[in-house]
């Protein structure tokens, strides 16, 4: 079984576009929408809700009645969570569920309660299963629940005998990220010729290479700045990183969010075309 | 007056609002410009920043002398992280999980833990021009989580100035962390399902935050107006609209502001501020 994950550093790059195309043209597999922040595979894909789990990934305090308002609890909280008054009150958002309040009030006013960070769901597709989730809003732990979503499709992986696992990440290189990419087989770097696109390529490449995963890079809408494409290329050659393909600006792209349907199945499309070649590609390098 | 600019979905033009309302806003008051997106800034792209400090982000990881250690346990217990292994041998601590919220040097009954300074990343700032001033966070490779590094950015937050916050994509921890404090909410989305579904988890977030709002649409399309149905039910003031405008992209691309040069996008972008005005409470 292979995991193929597609990031980009910066968001907006068009890791998705790229993903639900993908994973319409594999077979024997299972797709996964890792993006527990902003989820938007769902939808691009025709998809009915099977399984919903509930992720509670940590706790956070809370203060009762009982609180002498003493502030020992504020000396000892290094995230700023804990308002004054009578009695305190923790403000939700910044609390991390440490638990230092609770080692240090004298009379025990506080205690952790379960934190719900989201749910995670197993859905159907006419073509494969799929796994996504949805963080709480404000809530924290996306990358725990990153793993879940990797977790039931690693299941379903094993259970149903499939192939491979492709995983749509999320923007950025922090915690939802890396939980995304550790331990697969591929990743592929969507990037675009801008220069805030090549200077987010350079941070996100230094991050799988952080965790030691094979990749390489696809540049999208490559024709709005030719120049910064050659620039990404030069920029890969002189790396040795592998270009895996240029997909162009295509107001395809634009219609098949409208749709709500792959942009692989509009037959005309220019980025279609260059999407089915990365395809023929990624298939070779996976040996198969 | 401090405002974040966010989106829930990535790329759909935070950065480009954020530096180009701060150049114009420029011109006639005191700006500062932050950006709290510590994975992957951007801001600084569209300047000439002349930086001017930095400061390093620690979190304070605890070492265990294991010499003195009984082996209680009771670190490890209190570490609500996983962060804390005790052996028969001595004690591990893995720093990619601590939070360095120090309850296990709380709780040490035998006081053998000290804490020790990791940086996590660091923060730099700067001036652009004489009327505005810039401030950014940069995580380290490999690190988890910037929420500690926009906690520091927040204490060289200037109040004496107009602070724009160029906000991080999504609507989790490090969102939600540069939203607090903030007096006002731009939430930039793109005219498809895509942006408008991202939008509607950035609004729960900002409301329950009870932070007021507004909506600018960039990439705006006749071919999709969901969004804008939505804000006038909702009640949520429309700040600006930007039509998709391949010269816009283009200055983009180069890393140029879009209103440099442009009399008519100069005054809209003014607009979304002056619409700003109106909403916020007193």
């Amino acid at each position: 079984m292979k995991q193929i994950t597609i990031v980009s550093g910066k968001g907006g790059t068009g890791k998705t576009t790229l993903a639900a195309s993908l994973i319409e043209m594999f077979d024997n597999h299972v797709a996964a929408d890792c993006d527990v922040d902003a989820p938007n595979l769902f939808l691009l894909t025709n998809s009915k809700v099977k399984e919903r789990h509930e992720y509670v990934g940590g706790k956070k305090a809370e203060i009762h009645n009982n609180c002498i308002a003493c502030g020992k609890c504020i000396d000892v909280c290094r995230f700023d969570a804990i308002n004054e008054g009578q009695p305190f009150t923790i403000d939700p958002f910044a609390c991390e569920g440490c638990n230092a309040c609770v080692q240090v009030c004298p009379v025990e006013a506080i205690t952790m309660e379960d934190s719900k960070s989201g749910d995670y769901y197993l859905s159907e597709t006419e073509k494969y299963p799929f796994t996504h989730a949805l963080l709480e809003p404000g809530e924290e732990r996306s990358g725990g629940l990153v793993a879940k979503v990797r977790k039931l499709a690693s299941e379903i992986t094993r259970k149903e005998n499939k192939d491979y696992i492709i995983i749509d990440g999320s923007p950025g290189i922090g915690c939802s990220t890396t939980s995304s990419i550790t331990g697969t087989s591929y990743v592929i770097i969507v990037t675009e010729p801008t220069t805030s696109g090549i200077h987010d390529l350079q941070r996100i490449i230094q991050t799988v290479e952080h965790f030691r995963r094979d990749f390489s890079v696809v540049v999208n809408k490559y024709d709005i700045n030719l120049e910064k494409t050659e620039e990404i290329r030069n920029f890969c050659i002189e790396k040795g990183y592998d270009l895996l393909g240029k997909i162009p600006y295509d107001d395809y792209v634009r219609k098949s969010a409208l749709e709500a349907r792959p942009v692989v199945y509009f037959e005309d499309s220019k980025a279609t075309k260059s999407i089915k070649e990365i395809y023929k590609k990624l298939l070779e390098k996976l040996g198969g | 007056m401090k405002v974040a600019v966010l989106s829930g979905k990535g790329g759909t033009g935070k950065t480009t609002i954020s530096t180009n309302l701060a150049w114009v806003l420029s011109m006639e008051m005191p700006i500062q410009l932050v950006d709290m997106d510590t994975e992957e800034p951007n801001s600084h792209i569209f300047f000439n920043v002349d930086f001017t400090g930095e400061e390093s982000t620690d979190l304070l990881i605890p070492e265990v002398d294991n010499e003195k250690c009984t082996k209680c346990g009771k670190c490890a217990d209190v570490c609500q992280f996983g962060a804390i292994t005790v052996f028969k041998t001595g004690v591990l601590v893995f720093d990619g999980l601590c939070h360095g919220c120090g309850a296990c040097s709380i709780v040490c009954p035998e006081n053998v833990i000290t804490e020790v300074p990791k940086s996590i990343g660091k923060i730099k700032w700067g001036r652009i021009n004489n009327n505005l001033s810039f401030a950014m966070g940069l995580l380290n490779i490999g690190e988890m989580s910037g929420v500690p590094i926009i906690r520091h950015l927040k204490k060289h937050i200037d109040d004496s100035r107009t602070v724009i916050l160029d906000s991080p994509p999504g609507v989790s921890c490090p969102v939600v962390e540069t939203l607090r404090g903030a007096d006002f909410a731009v939430l930039v989305t793109e005219a498809t399902p895509l942006g408008f579904h991202d939008l509607l988890l950035a609004v729960d977030v900002v409301r329950e935050m009870n932070i007021p709002l507004g909506v600018v649409i960039n990439r705006a399309s006749d071919d999709y107006d969901q969004v804008e149905k939505y804000v006038d039910v909702e009640n949520i003031p429309l700040l600006g609209k930007i039509p998709y405008d391949k010269k816009i992209a283009e200055k983009y691309s180069r890393g140029d502001l879009f209103v440099k040069d442009d009399e008519n996008w100069f005054k809209e972008v003014r607009n979304i501020f002056e619409r700003i005005k109106v909403v916020i409470p007193r």
